[in-house]
């Protein structure tokens, strides 16, 4: 009996030894940020150009010197767009690495999940996920460096505005994105005199969409038609109100804004309209543009390293390190506190997303001329104004 | 040592001093809450066995009952101003109906047929709470109102390791009691022939109906929790991956056994933790280890060492 005890004893010993093996040890020459990215999963599109995007520039900074004498050191988990296991990750990064800052989250739902362990801790917090409620209201220590889809309703109906478009038609997809986009238009509506008079869904899946196009096109009175969605659901709503001939404006959102959208709906999307960051059409950026050098910069160097084409998401990530590495240069320390200080005073701050103006109460620090609008012609992008 | 392993105190004592004498050698908080996870994880996990060890009845959509009771800690608070253990409470109810409920029919479902009909139920719950986004929040989630007990807020890793832990004990004892008892027998009977059970008097049905009512009254205690020590819950907890997760977990651990419960749901929960060390490599190593456990050790991990350990005394 003893003797199984002892085993027992022995592998439980053995067990917590594993656990310490885990814990690295805390150089005091090199400052440590952390990050946890759904590299792998459902949401690996977002978390793996973010993950490369990181370590190329880690990798670039401390070659050229690192910030305030000092090497990073880049600590990554992949949380597979996992809540909980974001969750644990973000413990792990403030307990065990005990690194000063963040720079992660791929979608809102991790990010969500970390928050309240960076509160707690007084650790900045970067985050890369869309949703406005990341910091609406303000949290001390969290930041996030991409647009809200509230912002892109916004562009979209400043454009509509322009063109004097005031009844419209909505279309929306069901999942996350659309559903979640699909309520922020409804939001801001009203202040830009926008009334819809037509509110239809398809799901995620749905190969076709002629039903709820055909309800759209017999409604009286509509002079343009939106659809929030991702993935391929507007390509087909694209083809299918080509084939119904309804001929208002169609504008899509910035989940479409790939060139496999394109592709998909062909001829289609002759003349479809859409918000998108600048990273997508670097080469066609004036040369008097802020953003020109950044973006073309990032492109360049992110195609040449990965060999794949270039992503917004990475973009996200690319701003979230530059603020954060502005930041804790501006501060010269490595109190996490003081860098989030410094965080909050960005000013003026050219990433690929746009020009970031933080402020007490503002943690994304973007306006509205982070989106171009953009206007499918020929097959390609053009920007509109 | 045989008498000593049957006797029904003896696994629960030894899972109670095992979480006290673990927390004296955590280092830091995040010790404390991975140990929190498999505390929770076990939970859900003893409850499976039952149904799967015990009664030989497969559960893909086990994580539907824990979504189902992390969500009611989520949104009752939130909705009626009810108390978080009240809502537990409530959840482990509800749970327990539904299961009344879908399993009446279900269970009269055999082999691959029960275990498409708990799948099919598994990701019915996922779809449901991913879609109805006014009350859960959709595929984003939704914030847990923190719990406190007489004015003491619950909070930080350390304390929801002794709640999760005194849980997880509790559960343990609770099973342990089950399976000892005449219905744990009849439970036996079931998983070894449905046949000579029922020949020998067993009603099978009504015995397989109950330990699906436990089992998913467990599965929804361990959600709750897991919502309350998170602080925010999102769709995956009742996604069709946690519900292979968990039966992953008991067939690891060894069915019908319930430390081995608790050793599955460790070696699940803390092996991604140290596998973070292979970058890259991480899935490549967890599958290869899973492998060399189910080749090594048939039975799961427990029955398998202890099988080992009997017949080296003999």
């Amino acid at each position: 009996m003893a003797n199984f005890w002892n085993k027992i004893g022995r592998a439980a010993a053995t067990s917590v030894a594993v656990l310490a093996l885990g814990a690295a040890a805390h150089a005091a020459d090199t400052i440590k940020i952390g990050s946890s990215l759904s590299m792998t999963g459902p949401a690996s599109f977002l978390g793996d150009p973010e993950g490369k995007t990181l370590e190329m520039y880690v990798e670039e900074i401390n070659a050229n010197g690192g910030v305030n004498g000092k090497q990073l050191e880049l600590v990554v988990y992949d949380d597979a767009a996992d809540a909980n296991s974001a969750r644990t990750f973000a413990t792990r990064l403030v307990e065990d690495d005990e690194v000063i800052a963040v720079v992660g989250g791929s979608t809102t739902g991790a990010t969500m999940a970390m928050v309240p362990v960076f509160e707690d801790a007084g650790i900045p917090f970067i985050s890369l996920a869309g949703a406005v409620v990341i910091i609406d209201p303000v949290k001390e220590y969290v930041f996030k460096t991409p647009h809200t889809d509230r912002m892109a309703c916004e562009k979209i109906f400043e454009d509509m505005k322009k063109n004097d478009i005031s009844k419209i038609g909505m279309i929306s997809g069901t999942g996350g994105f659309g559903k979640s986009m699909r309520g922020q238009c409804m939001d801001v509506a009203g202040n830009y005199g926008i009334e819809i008079l037509a509110d239809e869904t398809y799901g995620p899946k749905d190969a076709d969409m002629t039903p709820q196009l055909t309800k759209i096109k017999g409604t009286h009175g509509i002079q343009a038609v939106v659809n929030p969605g991702f993935g391929q659901g507007p390509a087909i709503v694209t083809r299918n109100y080509r084939q119904l001939g309804i001929d208002v404006p169609l504008y899509q959102s910035h989940g479409v804004a790939s060139k496999s959208f394109i592709d998909l709906a062909g001829e289609a999307a002759e003349g479809v309209r859409l918000p998108a960051a600048a990273l997508l059409v670097a080469e066609k950026l004036p040369d008097d543009d802020p953003q020109k050098a950044v973006v073309t910069g990032y492109k360049t160097k992110y195609e040449e390293t990965t060999g794949e084409p270039v992503s917004t998401f990475g973009g996200h990530a690319y701003d979230g390190l530059m603020i954060l590495v502005e930041a804790m240069k501006r501060a010269g320390s490595e109190d996490p506190a003081a860098i989030r200080d410094e965080i909050e005073k960005t000013q003026g701050f050219i990433g690929t997303g746009g020009t970031v103006n933080m402020s007490a109460e503002d943690h994304l620090g973007l306006d509205l001329s982070a989106f171009k609008m953009l206007e499918i012609k020929d097959g390609d992008w053009t920007i509109v104004n | 040592m045989r008498k000593l392993m049957s006797n029904r105190l003896v696994v629960p004592a030894f899972l109670a001093l095992l979480v006290v004498a673990l927390a004296f050698v955590m280092p830091s908080n995040f010790y404390f809450r991975v140990a929190a996870l498999v505390w929770i994880s076990a939970l859900a996990v003893i409850g499976l066995n039952l149904l799967m060890g015990f009664a030989g009845q497969v559960s893909l959509g086990h994580a539907g009952f824990f979504g189902l009771g992390a969500y009611s800690v989520a949104i009752l608070p939130a909705q009626f101003g009810l108390h978080p253990v009240i809502a537990l409470i409530a959840g482990a109810a509800g749970c327990a109906l539904l299961a009344f409920v879908v399993g009446r029919p279900i269970l009269r479902l055999k082999g691959h047929y029960l275990a498409v009909a708990t799948l099919g139920f598994g990701i019915l719950v996922s779809m449901v709470i991913s879609n109805e986004a006014w009350l859960t929040g959709g595929p984003d989630g939704m914030p847990v109102s923190r719990l406190t007990l007489f004015g003491w807020r619950a909070r930080g890793a350390d304390t929801w390791y002794w709640i999760t832990g005194g849980l997880m004990v509790v559960g343990a004892l609770l099973a342990v009691n089950l399976v000892a008892s005449p219905t744990g027998r009849a439970l036996r009977a079931l998983h070894d022939s449905e046949v000579a059970a029922r020949v020998v008097g067993v009603d099978v049905a009504r015995y397989k109906l109950i330990v699906f009512v436990i089992s998913a009254i467990y599965a929804s205690v361990a959600g709750s929790a897991l919502a309350l020590v998170n602080g925010f819950i999102t769709p995956d907890a009742a996604g069709f991956l946690h519900s292979i997760q968990l039966v992953t977990m008991v067939v690891l651990g060894g069915m019908g056994s319930i430390l081995g419960s608790v050793v599955g749901a460790a070696v699940l929960v803390v092996l991604p933790q140290v596998l973070t060390v292979f970058h890259e490599y991480e899935h490549l190593m967890l599958g290869f280890m899973m492998m060399a456990f189910m080749i090594l050790l048939r039975s799961g991990i427990v029955p398998s060492l202890s099988t080992l350990i009997a017949g080296r005394r003999a």
